[in-house]
C-alpha cells in the first residue's frame, strides 16, 4: 500500500495507458509543458513528447471535434476540458456527433472527455459548475465519475479502451485528496456497478463524484450517532447500476440523493424516479435530494457555500427520519 | 476516372437527386434531404482527383459527394427510404451515412458540424503518416459557423493534410450570400490563417478537378491546409418544399445556362470525345442505376426496431 493523490493516480494511470497502446494521446489546452490547469498531466510530455501530450488553441469545440475524428479514424484521443464550464462550447460535437457514432452510423467512437467539475475552490459561476446532467439525457454517452483514486485509475483504464465516448468527471475537490492505494494500479473497472461504499441498514444514502467522498464521511458520523446508513457510490452515471440501488431503497425503505449540482432538472430526480418505478412500495419515507440552490454558482466563500449541497443537511435528514 | 466516367457519374447523381424530390412529393419518401443539383460538378471533380487512400467530410447536401466517391446508389437510396439495406439500416437517413472503407466519414447534419471531424481524420493521417488527404466539404453558410475558424487556426498551426473544400452556391438556405457574408470572397479568409486560398469556378468540372490535384498535392507533401473555394449554384431549392421566393425564376434560368453536366457535355463533345448518341446511351445507363436503386431500395425489408437498444453502444 501506498498513499498518493487523486491526482498522482489519475497521471499514473494515463502514462500506463499511453505505454500500453501507441493509439492513445493526450489533447487539451495547457496539458503539456505547464501540464494541465490542476497539474494532472505534469511531466508527461518529457515521456511521451508533444505529438501524444497535444497542447490545443483555446477552441474546445474544434479539439472536441478533431478528437472525435481522430477517434474514428482508429486513435484513441483521451482530451481534457479544463474546467466542466467550458465544455458548453463543445456539446454540438459531443451532442451531435460523438453521441450518434454507434447509435445512428455503427461506428466506434473511442473517445474520453476528462473534465474538472464542481464548486468549493471560489472559482465562480463558470469555473464551478457539475454539468452532468446535460449529458445524461443524451443517449450515446458514458459517464463515469468516481469518488476515490482507485476507483478513479480502474474506471479511467475502462473508459480509455472502450470503444464508445466517455464522459469522465474528476471533480476538483479530489484531485488534492490523498488515498491509501495498492502498489500497481487496480485492474480496469466495468461501467455499470455502483460500489457500496457502507453497508447499512437504517437508511441509504446515493451519491457521486465528490459527493460520495462527502457521504461516506457522513455515514461515519451517523454511526457514531447509532444510526446505520448504507452508502451507495454510483461510479458511473450512464450506465446507471439500479439494481443496487433498488435492492439498498428495498432493504433500508428511506433514500436520500445527494448532487452538488441545483436540484432542479438534476440527475437525482432521474434516480428519484427510477426508485419510484422499481421499488416504491418498500420506501418508508418520500426520496429525498440533498442537492445545490438553483442559483449560479457565487464567489465569495459563505455565499458559495451556501449554493452547495450542505453536509449537516445529510446529517439533519437522516436524524429526523430516525430520532 | 476519366472524362466520360465522370460524365457518367455527374448525370448519375443529377437523376438520383431529381428521383429524390419526385418520390418526397409522391410520399413514397419521408424526411427531409437537400438536394445538389447545380453541384455536380465540385462534388465529381473532387473524387477524380483524390486517390483511394483519400478521405472525404460531406454535408447535409452530400448524397452527391458519396456517390462520386463510389457509394454503392442502391444502399444510398435504401437509407432514404428507411430500410435495413441502408448505409446506416435507417438510422440515419439522408445526412447521416458514413463508409470508412471508401474513406467516407459522412456528415451529422449540423452546418459546419464535420469541419473538425475532417481535420480529425487528417491528424489520425498525420500521426500514423499514411499520405491520406482528407477533403472536408463544407458550404458557404459554414464558413460562418464559429468552428470553422477555430478548426481552420489549429489545422493551418498543426500543418494537417486537409483540402477545405468551400462549395459558395450563393445561398444558406435562403440568405443569400450578398446578406450572409461580410465579403463574399471566402477564399480571402485563408489569408487570416496563413494558409492558401483559392477560388475556381465550382461549375468547370475541370477547374475543379485541377484544382483539388494541386492542393491536394500540396497538402500530401505536408504543406498544411488549403482553402479551396468552388463557386457554384444551387439550382434546387434547399429542401423538399422550398417555394424558393428568396430569388427570381428570371435569376434561375440565367443559372441553368451554366449547368455544369451541360458545360461538361459540351466540351467533350467539342473535343470529340462524346457523340449525341453516346451521351444519351450514358444517361438512359444513368437512369437505369437510379431505377434499380429505388426498386432495391423499395424491395428491402424495414430496419426491426426491437434490436435497438442494442445498438447504443460499440
Amino acid at each position: 500500500m501506498r498513499s498518493v493523490t487523486f491526482t498522482q493516480l489519475i497521471r499514473e494511470t494515463l502514462a500506463a495507458e499511453l505505454r500500453r497502446d501507441p493509439s492513445v494521446f493526450l489533447m487539451g489546452e495547457d496539458i503539456g509543458v505547464y501540464g494541465g490547469s490542476f497539474g494532472v498531466t505534469r511531466g508527461l510530455i518529457d515521456e511521451f513528447g508533444p505529438e501524444r501530450i497535444r497542447d490545443t488553441p483555446i477552441s474546445e469545440q474544434a479539439l472536441t471535434g478533431v478528437a472525435i475524428g481522430a477517434a474514428v479514424a482508429g486513435q484513441r484521443p483521451v482530451i481534457e476540458i479544463m474546467f466542466m464550464d467550458f465544455i458548453t462550447l463543445a456539446v454540438d460535437q459531443l451532442v451531435n456527433m460523438a453521441a450518434k457514432l454507434h447509435p445512428i452510423y455503427g461506428r466506434p467512437c473511442p473517445l474520453v472527455i476528462r473534465t474538472p467539475p464542481g464548486g468549493g475552490r471560489g472559482y465562480g459561476a463558470t469555473h464551478s459548475q457539475s454539468l452532468e446532467r446535460l449529458f445524461a439525457g443524451v443517449p450515446g454517452i458514458k459517464i463515469a465519475a468516481p469518488s476515490n483514486a482507485t476507483d478513479a485509475s480502474a474506471l479511467l483504464q475502462t473508459a480509455i479502451r472502450d470503444n464508445n465516448s466517455v464522459l469522465f468527471l474528476e471533480h476538483k475537490l479530489l484531485y488534492p485528496q490523498r488515498f491509501d492505494v495498492e502498489d500497481d494500479l487496480p485492474t480496469p473497472l466495468p461501467f455499470g456497478f455502483a460500489r457500496v461504499a457502507r453497508e447499512g441498514e437504517d437508511l441509504t444514502i446515493v451519491a457521486w463524484s465528490h459527493q460520495a467522498f462527502v457521504a461516506e464521511r457522513a455515514a461515519a458520523q451517523l454511526a457514531t450517532e447509532g444510526i446505520d446508513a448504507e452508502v451507495i457510490d454510483l461510479r458511473t452515471l450512464c450506465p446507471l447500476d439500479i439494481d443496487t440501488l433498488a435492492e439498498s431503497a428495498r432493504r433500508t425503505g428511506r433514500v436520500m440523493i445527494l448532487e452538488e449540482g441545483p436540484k432542479t432538472g438534476g440527475f437525482a430526480a432521474e434516480i428519484a424516479a427510477q426508485i419510484m418505478e422499481h421499488a416504491h412500495e418498500y420506501l418508508e419515507k418520500p426520496v429525498r435530494r440533498i442537492a445545490g440552490a438553483d442559483f449560479p454558482i457565487p464567489s465569495a466563500k459563505n455565499l458559495e457555500a451556501a449554493c452547495l449541497p450542505a453536509y449537516d443537511n445529510i446529517l439533519a435528514l437522516a436524524r429526523e427520519w430516525m430520532g | 476516372m476519366d472524362t466520360i466516367q465522370a460524365y457518367s457519374l455527374m448525370c448519375m447523381i443529377r437523376l438520383f437527386e431529381e428521383a429524390i424530390e419526385r418520390l418526397f412529393l409522391e410520399g413514397r419518401i419521408m424526411g427531409t434531404a437537400h438536394t445538389c443539383i447545380g453541384q455536380e460538378a465540385v462534388a465529381v471533380g473532387t473524387a477524380a482527383a483524390l486517390d483511394a487512400r483519400d478521405a472525404m467530410t460531406t454535408t447535409h447536401r452530400g448524397h452527391g459527394h458519396f456517390l462520386a466517391r463510389g457509394a454503392d446508389p442502391k444502399r444510398v437510396m435504401a437509407e432514404l427510404f428507411g430500410r435495413e439495406t441502408g448505409y446506416s439500416r435507417g438510422r440515419g437517413g439522408s445526412q447521416m451515412m458514413m463508409d470508412p472503407a471508401i474513406g467516407f466519414f459522412g456528415a451529422n447534419g449540423i452546418t459546419g458540424g464535420s469541419i473538425p471531424f475532417a481535420a480529425g481524420v487528417a491528424l489520425d493521417a498525420k500521426l500514423r503518416d499514411t499520405g491520406r488527404v482528407t477533403v472536408c466539404f463544407f458550404g458557404d453558410g459554414a464558413s460562418n459557423q464559429g468552428v470553422f475558424h477555430e478548426t481552420l487556426n489549429l489545422a493551418a498551426l498543426w500543418k494537417l493534410p486537409v483540402l477545405f473544400v468551400v462549395e459558395n452556391n450563393g445561398y444558406a438556405m435562403s440568405t443569400p450570400t450578398a446578406r450572409g457574408l461580410a465579403n463574399p470572397h471566402i477564399a480571402d479568409r485563408a489569408s487570416a490563417y496563413g494558409i492558401t486560398g483559392v477560388s475556381v469556378d465550382g461549375n468547370d468540372f475541370f477547374a475543379v478537378r485541377d484544382g483539388v490535384a494541386q492542393h491536394a498535392a500540396a497538402c500530401r507533401a505536408g504543406q498544411g491546409p488549403v482553402l479551396l473555394e468552388c463557386v457554384t449554384y444551387r439550382l434546387s431549392g434547399h429542401s423538399r418544399g422550398d417555394p424558393r421566393v428568396y430569388r427570381s425564376r428570371e435569376e434561375e434560368a440565367a443559372a441553368w445556362e451554366n449547368d455544369p453536366i451541360l458545360r461538361l457535355e459540351t466540351h467533350l463533345k467539342v473535343d470529340g470525345t462524346l457523340t449525341d448518341d453516346a451521351a444519351k446511351t450514358l444517361r438512359e445507363k444513368a437512369q437505369a442505376c437510379v431505377d434499380d436503386a429505388i426498386r432495391f431500395a423499395e424491395s428491402s425489408p424495414l430496419p426491426d426496431s426491437a434490436s435497438l437498444q442494442e445498438d447504443l453502444f460499440a
